[in-house]
């Protein structure tokens, strides 16, 4: 009798967990159905706008026709800009951070400001870039004054990213090196960045893929409305795609959908290639760790 | 000779854990000395001071006098903070209790120090990497595989390896903390034989994982009880007349 209890308990318990699983399941699968769709409508829409003229041509007719080249190369430009901009200072500091700073009232509160940096609202960094790189430093609308801006924007994730990565790594590997006479200097880096790579390197595509999506730190920065020739030098404004999307989708009277979202799908493109990438270079970098 | 000369040392951690008070001890050159007792009695953390890796560690308070004896009598002050602690510890190898390998090929966890030090010539390397492993009779397993990364060996081919490694920059001293207690009976052997081979060497200080074995390895053995030195003597002697009653209780497993 008390077997025969205890079984319909059991296999009472054994259904309801079943049901918790599927009612989990079905709302994980929920979360994915809002980017399925909007990538789905961006490529039903915009694929019929993709062609070679159109990704390789200039803007024609009031930009309603002709390609969005210009915008495509200043989107790849700035955030070239972004990493030359970035990478040096973002892992220098993520060495300071994981590396030499004492855990004391100086090293929170840098921690507490980059946490913060993160939390500031793009158009913020764009008036930021307008008074200090624009203004004061005299840069004009510009790539550089641009790529400093989404620069500094980027900073956060990629300090924070990098510092986590190189904590990952034992600390035994740290006292192995250290006792066998090598230095801090020298432990870094043969040891924390090497075997921290992947996550920094993961870290700086994540921050790129926000800067190459961001429309705002750029507008008032070094993005164009028109230009009738490619930049030809960092001095030069430029054309981007996140700021031409929101130009010929709310300045161009009669302009058509598809080119608005021929635009869109690039730029779509280009993010998640980006975001796909830093998948790939992690995944095969956990095959390859050896702790 | 004396290797090492410790006089009058205390040490205190400022979370106040694990201190030493007032050792002093004498380690002979060419010998193994057992540094023994149960845990948090301050034997690691004496081996820590030798090689300056308690530098790593929150220290508040140090006193005292230790000495690394060359062999032409001159005398170093490990103490010194103007010490150059780089050079000190390719002088004063040391092996930890888990076999930490480098996330490297064999090869490269055995030229890594001496890589560190600036030694660039291909030919010197290799005949480091084959003279550490067959000190530390590691040599026969692997030297048709240096180029696999060594987390593939098993945990006592690991273990000879880091004692390897220590060995590649031919030190002086070499500080071993329990370096057999992950292992295997066969493989604890292996280890304590190439011990008894490299003592003709080294001066060799370890911390035992059993009495048995501080009894089966010691040529000195010091009693090391809540941050103080109990009892120092030849290793026979203390295993077999202990004078301090505590020594004794230990010993006959009476405590720890």
């Amino acid at each position: 009798m008390m077997d025969k209890s205890l079984k319909s308990t059991s296999a009472r318990r054994n259904r309801n967990q079943r049901i918790g699983f599927a009612a989990l399941g079905a709302i994980s699968i929920l979360t994915v159905v809002p980017i399925l769709m909007i990538v789905v409508y961006i490529f039903v829409q915009g694929f019929p706008a993709i062609s070679w003229e159109f990704l390789t041509g200039f803007p024609e007719d009031g930009m309603r026709s002709g390609g969005i080249f210009p915008a495509i190369l200043g989107t790849v430009v700035l955030t070239f800009g972004t990493a030359i901009a970035v990478v040096p200072l973002g892992i220098a500091a993520a060495v300071y951070l994981a590396e030499y700073a004492a855990d004391n009232g100086r090293t929170r509160a840098i921690r507490l400001a980059i946490i913060n940096l993160a939390g500031i609202p793009s158009v913020v960094y764009g008036l930021f870039g307008l008074g200090i790189f624009v203004l004061a430093l005299q840069f004009g609308t510009s790539i550089l004054a641009a790529s400093l801006t989404l620069g500094i924007m980027t900073l956060p994730i990629v300090i924070s990213t990098a510092e986590e990565a190189m904590r990952t790594v034992p600390n035994e590997f740290r006292v192995v090196s250290i006792s066998l006479g090598a230095t801090k200097w020298q432990t870094i880096r043969r040891i924390v960045l090497p075997q921290s790579q992947p996550g920094i390197i993961t870290g700086i595509i994540l921050g790129l893929e926000r800067a190459a999506g961001e429309t705002a730190p750029i507008l008032f920065t070094g993005a164009a409305f028109y230009l009738p020739t490619l930049p030809s030098t960092p001095l030069d404004p430029t054309m981007a795609l996140p700021y031409h999307l929101y130009v010929i989708a709310t300045q161009v009277p009669g302009m058509p959908t598809e080119i608005q979202y021929g635009t869109a799908l690039v730029l779509l493109v280009i993010v998640l290639g980006l975001n796909l990438l830093a998948t790939i270079i992690r995944s095969r970098a956990r095959a390859r760790r050896q702790w | 000779m004396n290797k090492i000369s410790i006089e009058n040392f205390s040490l205190r951690y400022s979370d106040g854990t694990e201190s030493l008070r007032d050792i002093s001890l004498d380690i002979p050159a060419n010998s193994i000395t057992v540094l023994f007792g149960p845990a948090g009695g301050g034997k690691s953390t004496m081996l820590r001071v030798l090689n300056r890796l308690n530098d790593l560690a929150d220290v508040v308070h140090i006193a005292g006098r230790v000495i690394l004896r060359e062999t032409d009598g001159s005398e170093i002050d490990i103490l010194d903070p103007k010490l150059d602690v780089t050079n000190l510890r390719r002088r004063i190898g040391m092996v930890f209790a888990r076999p930490i390998v480098l996330p490297f090929s064999i090869r490269e966890n055995l030229t890594y120090g001496l890589k560190m030090a600036g030694e660039r010539d291909s030919q010197r390397l290799d005949r480091a990497v084959e003279v550490s492993l067959q000190q530390a009779a590691l040599w026969e397993e692997v030297e048709d595989r240096l180029d696999d990364p060594a987390v593939k060996l098993s945990g006592g081919q690991q273990q000879r390896l880091c004692i390897a490694r220590s060995l590649a920059l031919e030190p002086e001293v070499i500080l071993l903390d329990e370096p057999t207690s992950g292992l295997d009976p066969i493989s604890t052997t292996k280890v304590e034989a190439s011990l008894q081979g490299l003592k003709e060497l080294y001066t060799i200080i370890l911390v035992p994982h059993s009495i048995q074995q501080a009894a089966r390895t010691a040529d000195k053995a010091a009693f090391f009880l809540q941050g103080e030195l109990i009892e120092y003597t030849d290793g026979r002697e203390i295993f077999i007349t202990p004078k301090d009653t505590r020594t004794q209780d230990y010993i006959e497993g009476r405590f720890g």
